[in-house]
């Protein structure tokens, strides 16, 4: 009993991880902007075929250096797939949102643009590739530890750290980098920030670099540990990161942390005690009674409105 | 005479389409087609009422279509239908006909209800955050589908065609053209008394300034309430409606992207125009009839039409204006009596 527990503990953490990396750029996005990017589980979507490309690409005998081995080509690739999501973040905003900003519209139509946005990435990967699963290249031999009975592999133990150390770099970047401060003031106030020589356009770009680049971690990770691809596997893994950002209370990064993990245990204990049909169901429904309860989440402030 | 030009119109309208399918003047490709239109049009401007007149963001109308297509589907094939799910029918086939809107009102009555899973957190949030409740409920009608066995889960379910013969064996006409017909009219009406009413002059209020209308001592909550009710409700009379022509549903027809259609829709007509949704739909449809043939492609080709429609003209083909006032002419043949 301890030991099942103490297991499915250690695989909601390894699912939390990618929630929290997701929710992550889900929450900083929108704490700059107040626009919810809904294309960003299409971007880990995305950030994982780079993966795939990225790893075929360098990996066997064909590769772009013949016989590389796997540790190494994980260290190039990991960096490498974070840049070129990161591109692809960065022109999404470049040319849907950017111009919509700038044209002052209601936020609602950026809303729309982002979600069609979002679907434009699914189906169109699904026409460039074709319907056919990719299953991903095994990178690094699965090594597999038994403490106390519970197994854990290292590429788990790799998640979980990967994680982690994301979000304390989130947090270092945010609260303690002068970009931190701008991206902080800018949520503040945004009319306020270019008249004090912020230049507010490229805080914003880099607030998608960063948001995407932490999109295309997850993506890579991801395709490590569930090595079937599929273009519409971002769709609903980015709802649930989305449901575990507006959990945590949109807007703090902690809260995004910490509401990933707390989706990722309620999944995982779900699944435990009930059919696994049922999951997204219990997923939505604790959504729904959350923000009805708290609109603002676990770890959101409630703004006033001033009349 | 100038009162009774629009019905006479419509009634001409009805005769010429029930005629020239009874006679098989258009074919069956095209009668589906209409059909669809029809149900579109219901999707269309039910959801207007919400997007456009509230100013809310709902995207998750196809699951309260999908409330109301299985709670039709299943109450017809259980009154009138053999089935291997509820067994003999518990009501002599030939009473299909006078009972069919009763059903399809049923599920409407049932869609509206689910609406309420949307309504009552509209209370406290707006926005973003109703969006995404939006979704988390259809998401969640979805889900509870798929997990009720009786109905055939994910597999789908079907025997509405039975029910349809059984209508045509009574009297012999293309009833579903008559149904879905009556239904669109029916849809139309209601919600353009809605909107010209004290309660749509309320929606107005709330999707100009919530708070200032709060203020001046409109119900919002009630107001919320009512428009989310009558949204909903007249999306599952739509569903029924769907699920009756094709004979046929599954939950895989109403996820995000038949949402997005009905969206596409709304928008490209314009924010708040009735006519201008109805007219919408219509293209819409004919729209998806021509791209058919690029099977994927489409689904790329129709949120690149949203993009571009929210980049360089996102109030719409119309914006917030009704026909009258594009053409000041029509006026008096659409007065309304106070």
């Amino acid at each position: 009993m301890l030991q099942s527990l103490l297991q499915n503990i250690l695989n909601a953490l390894q699912w939390g991880s990618f929630y929290s990396l997701i929710a992550l750029g889900y929450c900083l996005v929108y704490g700059v902007l107040l626009l919810i990017n809904f294309a960003h589980g299409d971007i880990f979507m995305v950030g994982a075929y780079i993966a795939f490309f990225v790893c075929t690409f360098l990996l066997g005998k064909f590769g772009l250096i013949p016989g590389l081995p796997g540790w190494l080509v994980m260290t190039l690739a990991v960096p490498l797939t974070m840049i070129l999501t990161a591109v692809v973040g960065v022109t999404l905003e470049r040319v849907a949102y950017r111009p919509l900003r700038r044209k002052g519209v209601n936020r609602l139509y950026v809303v729309i643009t982002a979600l069609m946005c979002g679907l434009i990435l699914e189906n169109g990967n699904l026409a460039l590739l074709g319907a056919s699963r990719k299953s991903f290249p095994t990178l690094i031999p699965t090594h597999v530890y038994h403490f106390f009975g519970v197994t854990v592999t290292n590429l788990k133990l790799m998640v979980i750290g990967v994680a982690i150390l994301g979000f304390l770099l989130l947090q270092f970047i945010v609260s303690r980098t002068k970009i931190g401060m701008a991206m902080r003031a800018i949520s503040y106030d945004r009319f306020a920030v270019p008249l004090m020589g912020i230049p507010a356009d490229t805080v914003i770009v880099f607030t998608f670099v960063l948001g995407s680049a932490f999109a295309g971690l997850a993506g890579i990770f991801f395709a490590m540990t569930y090595p079937v691809l599929d273009p519409y596997m971002g769709a609903l893994i980015g709802w649930k990161a989305f449901i575990a950002a507006v959990v945590g209370g949109i807007g703090s990064i902690a809260g995004a942390f910490a509401g990933g993990f707390l989706l990722g245990f309620v999944e995982i204990m779900v699944v435990a005690f009930f059919p696994s049909t049922f999951r997204d169901l219990i997923a939505f429904s604790i959504l729904l009674l959350i923000l009805s309860i708290r609109p603002t989440g676990l770890f959101g402030v409630a703004k006033s409105t001033k009349i | 005479m100038k009162r009774l030009s629009v019905p006479a119109l419509l009634a001409v309208l009805f005769a010429v389409l029930v005629w020239a399918s009874q006679t098989g003047a258009l074919n069956i490709y095209w009668q589906s087609v209409i059909m669809f239109m029809g149900v579109n049009i219901i999707l269309s401007s039910s959801l207007n009422i919400i997007n456009g007149n509230m100013g809310e963001f709902s995207c998750g109308h196809a699951g309260f279509m999908a409330v109301g297509a299985y709670v039709s589907s299943v109450l017809s094939v259980a009154l009138f239908a053999k089935s291997a799910a509820f067994g003999q029918p518990l009501l002599p086939p030939s009473l299909a006909v006078w009972f069919f809107p009763v059903i399809l009102l049923v599920g409407g009555l049932a869609a509206s209800v689910v609406g309420l899973l949307v309504a009552i957190p509209s209370f406290k949030t707006r926005g973003d955050y109703l969006a995404i409740i939006t979704i988390a409920a259809a998401y969640i009608v979805k889900s509870t589908i798929e997990n009720i066995n009786i109905i055939g889960g994910a597999r789908g379910f079907m025997g509405m065609g039975s029910v349809m013969n059984a209508m045509e064996n009574t009297a012999n006409l293309p009833w579903m053209m008559v149904w879905v017909f009556v239904g669109t009219v029916f849809s139309v009406w209601l919600i353009r008394r809605f909107i010209y009413s004290t309660f749509g002059k309320g929606v107005d209020a709330i999707s100009q300034d919530e708070i200032a209308a709060e203020i001046m001592s409109v119900d919002t909550n009630h107001i919320k309430l009512v428009a989310f009710m009558v949204s909903c409700g007249l999306a599952g009379v739509a569903g029924g409606l769907f699920a009756h022509i094709l004979g046929y549903v599954n939950p895989g027809s109403f996820t995000i992207l038949k949402s997005t259609e009905i969206m596409v829709m709304v928008y490209l007509g314009g924010m708040g125009s009735l006519t201008g949704s109805v007219l919408s739909a219509i293209l819409v449809t004919l729209l998806m009839e021509a791209l058919r043939p690029l099977q994927i492609i489409k689904w790329v080709v129709i949120p690149l039409v949203l993009v571009l429609l929210m980049q360089f003209r996102p109030e719409g083909i119309m914006g917030r204006r009704e026909l009258a006032d594009v053409f000041p002419g029509l006026r008096k043949f659409y007065k309304f009596k106070g």
